[in-house]
C-alpha cells in the first residue's frame, strides 16, 4: 500500500493531496495540466514535495527532513514517452534495473530474456530501442519496470505516446500483466475510454485536488 | 556577377590555406623527410610531445568532466561567472598564459612557498609543459562536454534512478555513454590544442630539448638555428594530425547530430 499525503506548490496552483493506492490497479484520471505526474514523481522521489509524507508498505519514503532518493525507493515508473535507453540493447534495457542490484550478467540476462518472452519480445534482445515500434516499446519498458519485482509499479499515460489501433490491443496486454501484479499500481491517464477500460478503482485529480474517488467494478 | 565574386572571394580564400600548408609537404623529398624525422632531436620532441599531451589530456578528463556536468546540470550562483572563467583561456593570448603560470608557479610566483615546502619544482619542467597544455587546452574538452551533458535528456538520467542505479552509476552508464560523441570530440580538440601549444610553453616551461621541447617549439628552433628541414619535417608531422583531428571532430560532429 502507498500512503501519500502531499503538499507541492505547482505553476498555477498547489497539488493538495491524501491518499492511499492499495495492492492491485488504481487509475488516477484528470484533464492534463491537473498534477497526476506531479504525483507520480513525489512517490517515485522524482519530486520533493513541500510538505508531506510519503510510504509504502509503512517504509517511510518521504517525512519532513527525511527522504529516501529515487534509486533507493523499489518503485517501479513507466515514462510517458519510454525514455528506454537508446545506447542499449533491449534485452540489456530490461535487465538494467537487476544490474543495479547486482545480479550476475548471465542470471540477469535470462530474467530479462524470460520477462521479454513473457511480453511477445523474445526475438527482438538484441535490437536497439530505435528500431523497435511504438507498441513493442511500450512493452519493453513494462518488462525494464517488473524485471527486477519492484515493490510498486507508476505509469504515466501508459498509451498516450500509440496510435489508436495500437493503442486498444496494447492496453488489452497491459491490463492483463498488470492484472497478475501483487503490489500497488498506479496508471496516470487522461483518457475517459483508459478509465473504462481498466474497470479498477479510480481516483480523479483536478487542478491538484482530490475530485473523486470510486472503487472498481467488475466488467 | 555576385555569384561570381562570391566564387572568386571563396576560391581565393581556399588557396590562401591550402597553398602554405601544402608548400611544407613540397619542401622535403620523402628520402630526406624520413631522415630528418629519424633524428635524435626530431625523436626527442615527438616522445616530449606525445608524452606530455597524454598527461594533460588525461588531467582534462579527469578534471573537466566533473566541471562540465555541473555546468550543465547545476543550478547554483554564480555559474555564470564559473562558464566564463572556463571559457577565458581561449580568448587570453598563450604567452600571457604562461606568464600568468610563471607567476604563480614560478620560482617567485605565489604558489612558491608551498611547492618549496614540497621540494617541487614545476617551471621549466616537462611537468610544465604539461600545465600550460592543460591551462590552454582543457576550456575545449569542457565547452563541447558541457553542451553534450546539457543535450542528454533528463528523463534517462530518472529513469535510471527508479530503476535503483545510484548517482555516480548513473552517470558512468547513461549520461556519459549518451553524451559520448560530443565528450570524445572535445577531448580531440583540447588533445589537438595541446600538441599546437607554443606561446604559453615557451614562457613557462622554456625550450628544452628532451625535456620541455615540444614539437612546435622543436619547429621554431630548427627555423632559428638554420636547420629548416627539421622544422618542415615536424610541421609535416603536425599538420598531418591536424587533418587527422578535423576529420576525426567532423565524424564525431555527425554522430553527436
Amino acid at each position: 500500500m502507498i500512503e501519500l499525503a502531499a503538499r507541492k506548490q505547482l505553476r498555477e496552483f498547489a497539488l493538495e493531496v491524501e491518499l492511499r493506492f492499495e495492492r492491485g490497479v488504481t487509475v488516477l484520471a484528470g484533464p492534463s495540466g491537473a498534477g497526476k505526474s506531479t504525483l507520480l514523481r513525489i512517490v517515485a522521489g522524482l519530486v520533493r514535495p513541500d510538505a508531506g509524507r510519503v510510504a509504502l508498505d509503512g517504509w517511510v519514503l518521504h517525512e519532513g527532513g527525511l527522504d529516501v532518493p529515487a534509486f533507493r525507493r523499489e518503485v517501479a515508473y513507466v515514462f510517458q514517452d519510454y525514455a528506454l535507453f537508446p545506447h542499449l540493447s533491449v534485452l540489456d534495457n530490461v535487465a538494467f534495473g537487476l544490474a543495479a542490484r547486482g545480479v550476475p550478467r548471465e542470471r540477469r540476462r535470462a530474467t530479462a530474456q524470460s520477462w521479454l518472452e513473457r511480453l511477445g519480445l523474445g526475438a527482438f534482445g538484441r535490437a536497439r530501442p530505435g528500431a523497435l515500434s511504438g507498441g513493442e516499446r511500450q512493452r519493453v519498458a513494462l518488462a525494464r519496470a517488473l524485471a527486477w519485482t519492484p515493490r510498486a509499479l507508476l505509469l504515466d499515460e501508459p498509451f498516450a505516446a500509440l496510435d489508436e489501433t495500437t493503442r486498444l490491443r496494447v492496453r488489452d496486454e497491459v491490463r492483463t500483466t498488470l492484472a497478475a501484479l501483487d503490489v500497488p499500481v498506479v496508471l496516470v491517464t487522461h483518457d475517459e475510454s483508459d478509465v473504462a477500460a481498466f474497470a479498477a478503482p479510480v481516483v480523479r485529480l483536478e487542478r491538484g485536488r482530490l475530485v473523486e474517488r470510486q472503487s472498481g467494478s467488475a466488467q | 556577377m555576385i555569384r561570381a565574386a562570391v566564387a572568386i572571394a571563396a576560391a581565393l580564400f581556399v588557396l590562401f590555406i591550402a597553398v602554405p600548408l601544402a608548400a611544407l609537404y613540397l619542401h622535403l623529398a620523402p628520402a630526406r623527410f624520413a631522415t630528418m624525422i629519424a633524428s635524435p632531436s626530431a625523436l626527442a620532441a615527438l616522445r616530449i610531445s606525445l608524452v606530455t599531451t597524454c598527461c594533460s589530456l588525461t588531467l582534462t578528463l579527469l578534471l573537466g568532466t566533473p566541471l562540465a556536468y555541473v555546468l550543465a546540470r547545476g543550478r547554483f550562483a554564480g555559474r555564470g561567472v564559473l562558464d566564463a572563467i572556463v571559457d577565458l583561456p581561449i580568448v587570453v593570448p598563450p604567452a600571457v598564459a604562461g606568464l600568468a603560470l610563471l607567476f604563480v608557479f614560478g620560482r617567485a610566483g605565489l604558489a612558491a612557498p608551498a611547492l618549496d615546502a614540497l621540494h617541487v619544482r614545476l617551471a621549466f619542467t616537462t611537468a610544465a609543459v604539461v600545465l600550460a597544455q592543460l591551462f590552454v587546452g582543457a576550456p575545449f574538452y569542457v565547452r563541447a562536454a558541457r553542451a553534450g551533458f546539457a543535450a542528454v535528456e533528463r528523463v534517462y538520467e530518472e529513469a535510471s534512478a527508479t530503476l535503483g542505479m545510484g548517482p555516480l552509476r548513473t552517470f558512468a552508464r547513461v549520461t556519459v555513454p549518451l553524451a559520448l560523441p560530443a565528450l570524445a570530440g572535445g577531448a580531440v580538440l583540447a588533445w589537438a590544442r595541446a600538441l599546437g601549444e607554443f606561446g604559453a610553453t615557451i614562457m613557462f616551461a622554456g625550450n628544452l630539448p628532451g625535456v620541455t621541447q615540444t614539437l612546435p617549439l622543436a619547429v621554431y628552433l630548427g627555423l632559428e638555428s638554420g636547420d629548416v628541414d627539421l622544422a618542415a619535417a615536424l610541421a609535416v608531422v603536425l599538420v598531418t594530425v591536424a587533418l587527422a583531428v578535423v576529420a576525426a571532430a567532423r565524424a564525431l560532429e555527425r554522430r553527436a547530430a
